[in-house]
């Protein structure tokens, strides 16, 4: 997740046969590479390894904290069921179109707010506000107005992730360099012509930035949406288990949730990688 | 000669809510065809104001400026603006950047593009124009940055601190080649700047400005007894620091 990418550390090694030395130290790095990984997938293991163990040996009462192998089995009798993938189809099919939507108005509010001083100044005080509030708070008013339903767990989503992306994309579009600016204006650019030929080429990494952290505002507005009205997906499962008790179904779900938000970021960080190479250098 | 830039009267005032700030004041000033000006000033005189004034960006409080004997009321294409950094886009290859003034004014032709071409082969760049820019030295990103200033072929190029963002050695460098291409290309040019060597090596005429209000103090005809001359061999006529000397008192910078 931290990943260091020096911006510009290959720009000036010439293009050499590469020497013992070089050879050593591309051998050096690559090992700790592999030493990382592997302690990672090691504390992994440990801890699922050490969560069966006490619920075996009865050191933890499995009826509260489930176990691996429970966990597995939940699973197993959800897919029989025929409703594993129903669940998560549903989950995912609301956060991505929630994450979606929130980016895409996120931006053309940005934009909007961006060109009008007028209106950016007179939302301000509400933007802040809007901004401060827990947005769950509002989730019953949405049940009230939208009814139960996927609309309302993607407005509750939209609530969560729409403001912090006007905020992160505008603040990219108020650090572009005036000169930059100036330069086009200079050329007889209009003011369509400032946005699209330097504001969203300039503050690209504040998009994708506003995206990482959109991805994982998705899923808490989809759960928490699902925990108040939903009848299918994830956070329906998490309710519904630990009313019934059945911390397995509690724990199975998480586990999926776990995995599923981890795929998706890692879906955006590709993503990032693909059009920066597009879209190549000098950020 | 012909006069190519006129200023009558310019007068400039910035409204702030602390106040107001006389920016500049009573400049008079004519600029002729292919004639090299420098323009310099203690910091904060009004230099920089002054050049946005004739670029067109920023509408004088009083007076009003002649381009060819026509009034300036906005940007024009006849005039090219370098500003202190050269601005090349990160995003945008060599070729693309030297585009973009072509592509904002909807005048890309295979004629244009051809032009391009031609321009980065003269002034070296050629093999470089799909490279990025931080893959190029801050000399080849200045040369790129005018060549994109000149794709546009205005016939007055106005440079602001054109050159004070590189270090001193690539600067002298860039400085000399540049000069050279403004030459070669027949062009107007007026720069500002703080450094009075740098003033005297490529002027034909040096404008001192007074401290805030701006006004013209003194100007000084350059003539200067070298066999051809470029900005460094200027450095190296015997008048070279008697002009220094005088601006330099005219100046009159306390520290």
């Amino acid at each position: 997740m931290f990943k260091y990418y020096p911006q510009d550390a290959d720009k000036n090694i010439p293009e050499t046969p590469i020497s013992p030395e070089h050879m050593r130290y591309l051998k050096k790095i690559r090992r700790e590479k592999i030493i990382i990984r592997l302690t990672q997938l090691i504390i992994l293991f440990l801890a699922f390894a050490l969560w069966e163990i006490f619920a075996r040996l009865r050191i933890v009462d499995p009826f509260i904290t489930s176990q691996p192998s429970r966990i597995i089995q939940t699973m197993g009798n959800l897919y029989r069921e025929g409703v594993l993938f129903q669940h998560i189809g549903v989950t995912c099919l609301e956060t991505v179109i929630g994450f979606l939507l929130g980016t895409i108005i996120g931006v053309i509010a940005a934009i909007t707010l961006w060109w009008s001083k007028f209106l950016s100044e007179v939302m301000e005080p509400y933007l802040v506000i809007l901004n401060s509030l827990p947005k769950i708070a509002l989730g019953p008013v949405f049940i009230v107005w939208i009814g139960a339903g996927p609309v309302a767990i993607i407005v509750m989503t939209l609530a969560i992730s729409l403001i912090v992306t006007i905020l992160e994309v505008l603040s990219g579009f108020l650090s572009v360099d005036q000169e930059k600016i100036k330069l086009v204006q200079i050329f007889g650019g209009s003011r369509f012509q400032v946005l699209t030929k330097v504001l969203l080429p300039a503050s690209f990494p504040n998009i994708i930035n506003a995206l990482k952290v959109n991805v994982g505002l998705s899923w808490v507005g989809v759960i928490v949406g699902e925990f108040l009205v939903s009848k299918a997906g994830l956070g329906y499962l998490i309710v519904y288990g630990g009313q019934v008790f059945k911390l397995d179904l509690v724990m199975t779900s998480v586990v999926i949730l776990g995995m599923a938000a981890a795929i998706m970021y890692q879906g955006v960080v590709y993503l990032e990688r693909f059009l920066l190479r597009k879209n190549q250098r000098g950020f | 000669m012909k006069a190519k830039v006129e200023l009558h009267n310019i007068g400039m005032k910035y409204q702030s809510p602390n106040g107001e700030i006389n920016a500049l004041e009573n400049i008079n000033l004519t600029v002729y065809d292919r004639e090299f000006v420098c323009i310099v000033g203690p910091s904060g005189c009004g230099k920089s104001t002054l050049l946005s004034i004739m670029s067109g960006l920023l509408p004088p409080t009083s007076g009003y400026l002649l381009l060819n004997g026509e009034k300036i009321t906005g940007t024009s294409k006849k005039i090219g603006y370098m500003l202190q950094k050269d601005h090349l886009f990160g995003w945008r290859t060599i070729l693309e950047n030297v585009l973009l003034g072509l592509e904002i004014q909807k005048a890309i032709t295979p004629e244009t593009k051809a032009r391009a071409a031609e321009l980065l082969k003269t002034y070296g760049l050629y093999e470089f124009r799909n490279k990025y820019p931080n893959q190029l030295s801050g000399g080849m990103r200045q040369r790129a940055a005018l060549i994109r200033t000149l794709m546009t072929d205005p016939e007055i190029l106005l440079l602001d601190e054109a050159f004070s963002a590189l270090d001193y050695q690539t600067r002298l460098a860039v400085t000399e080649d540049i000069y050279g291409i403004i030459k070669q290309e027949n062009k107007t040019a007026i720069l500002v700047t703080h450094d009075i060597a740098e003033a005297i090596s490529m002027a034909n005429r040096v404008i001192c400005l007074s401290k805030r209000p701006g006004t013209i103090k003194n100007i000084y005809e350059i003539n200067l007894t070298c066999t051809k001359r470029t900005p460094l061999s200027s450095r190296e006529a015997p008048e070279f620091r008697h002009y220094f000397q005088s601006i330099w008192k005219e100046l009159d910078i306390h520290v």
